[in-house]
């Protein structure tokens, strides 16, 4: 089990989504997985190990280390972008769904049991909104956990068993921020894409209905 | 999810590209992936537990090695390689809604639609002319561009391309200036050296790619421009058939010759 399985997951996803959508599945492969496996994971794999304090006092490194980083920023990106990619299964669940039922009436039941019509749309439009509420979410995570999106050089600690405030020293904090903003970019260009694509299906999906009811009435 | 998965992405477009555009990508997996993952990442590898400064201070040397290296080398060939590969995902997506719209004619049994089923239409190589040309030379245009912006990148923020063995440092809370050792320097440097070089290689071939397809452009507008000033009869129908047939079997025996597997 890796990150080969969300690869997977989001292919095939990709064969219901709306153009805006499949740029969404690039951005996300190319921009945010790929940079998390190629370059991110190798920055904070030692952060521990590096994070320096100014004392010999045993338990103070950890105390310190465990006070400032409760969940470390990888292990936040690497949710975000779990919980990010899962809305989208909804979609392929609700077609399985479709396709299992036409099987088992063995009839037709739907015109085209992949098309977003209907109950698919709204399934959907569901996901659409959960990707980008989930994505905000973790932005605000982010932003409260760490006092905004800066990583200073260094930190003052002055919790048992540390004896007095103490000097800790993180380790490649530029580094570290100049990915963190990198995230943010990619979290905020993935938010205004899913709202472009919902905004989109509702316009599309609203000038269908009125123009079905223009006839109608003319008939 | 790694640099295999962007191998099959760009595979797939490979089958759309010119010759200079196969040795490009041929030139990008092997001399700068392939070396990126097997060689330069062993070689920075233990850069900030090697990195050694001559004082006891504790943090003087977290803070010192983040003053010299802001961002690590290998993270930016890293972020180099995945910015200069994404404009190749434009003429995927041109390819694939082509397909896409051929495949819906087909459906729809279009008598003009030349296909006799949809594994041929799965199969079909697209030239690059019409608006497929525009997308193309876009993406090497912008492929250009961020190979340029990466390489003044590195030179501006490491001040050239030498890695040094010393760096004097005296930022708080180092006492007084204080000496610090980088680790393998010679070894970064030469594959500093040897990854700009495939650089401005990959430069040089983006640009002749570039050319090439202008040219050809040009000459394919003065074609057009010269038939339609003479009289369309028989002979020119017939003259211009065969030119395209021979336009196809150069292009197929290219391919044949190049044989880069998509």
């Amino acid at each position: 089990m890796s990150w080969a399985f969300l690869r997977d997951v989001l292919s095939g996803v990709n064969k219901y989504s709306t153009g805006i959508g499949r740029i969404w599945v690039a951005v996300v492969f190319m921009f945010r997985l790929l940079v998390y496996v190629a370059a991110a994971e190798n920055i904070w794999k030692h952060e521990h190990d590096e994070f320096q304090c100014n004392i010999k006092q045993p338990g103070c490194e950890n105390v310190c280390f465990d006070h400032f980083f409760p969940v470390s920023h990888i292990r936040l990106w690497a949710l975000q972008l779990i919980m990010v990619s899962t809305p989208s299964l909804l979609v392929v669940f609700h077609v399985a769904y479709r396709e299992s039922r036409e099987k088992h009436h063995s009839q037709k039941l739907y015109t085209n049991p992949r098309k977003t019509d209907g109950g698919l749309l709204c399934t959907y439009l569901i996901s659409l909104i959960l990707k980008t509420g989930l994505e905000i979410v973790f932005l605000v995570l982010f932003y409260k956990l760490y006092n905004g999106f800066k990583i200073p050089r260094l930190v003052k600690c002055d919790i048992k068993p540390c004896p007095n405030t103490v000097d800790c020293y993180i380790s490649k904090p530029t580094e570290k921020m100049i990915f963190l903003y990198f995230l943010v970019a990619t979290s905020c260009l993935c938010i205004v894409l899913n709202l472009s694509e919902l905004s989109y299906l509702i316009f599309k999906y609203s000038i269908k209905c009125y123009l079905k009811r223009l006839v109608k009435k003319q008939q | 999810m790694d640099w295999g998965a962007l191998h099959t992405i760009l595979g797939g477009v490979n089958k759309h590209s010119t010759s200079i555009g196969k040795i490009w990508l041929t030139v990008l997996f092997i001399f700068r992936i392939m070396i990126l993952v097997v060689a330069a990442e062993r070689v920075w590898g233990d850069e900030q537990d090697d990195f050694v400064c001559n004082t006891l201070q504790p943090g003087c040397r977290n803070v010192c090695y983040d003053h010299f290296f802001p961002i690590s080398h290998i993270r930016l060939w890293a972020l180099q390689l995945i910015f200069v590969s994404t404009p190749a995902l434009l003429v995927a997506m041109h390819v694939a809604y082509r397909r896409h719209e051929k495949k819906r004619q087909f459906r729809k049994g279009d008598q003009k639609c030349e296909f006799k089923d949809i594994e041929e239409i799965r199969k079909q190589r697209f030239r690059i002319e019409g608006s497929l040309w525009w997308t193309y030379t876009s993406s090497i245009f912008f492929r250009l561009i961020f190979e340029a912006i990466f390489m003044y990148a590195f030179y501006f923020m490491y001040d050239g391309f030498r890695m040094p063995r010393l760096m004097k440092c005296n930022a708080w809370p180092c006492p007084n200036t204080v000496d610090c050792f980088v680790s393998r320097p010679t070894e970064k440097t030469v594959f500093t050296i040897f990854m700009i070089a495939v650089s401005s290689i990959c430069i040089l071939l983006n640009v002749a790619e570039l050319c090439y397809l202008l040219t050809k452009f040009f000459l394919r507008r003065s074609k057009k421009a010269g038939n339609s000033k003479q009289q369309p009869n028989h002979e020119n129908k017939e003259e211009t058939k065969q030119n395209e047939m021979n336009e196809l079997i150069s292009d197929s025996c290219q391919n044949t010759v190049v044989g880069f597997s998509s």
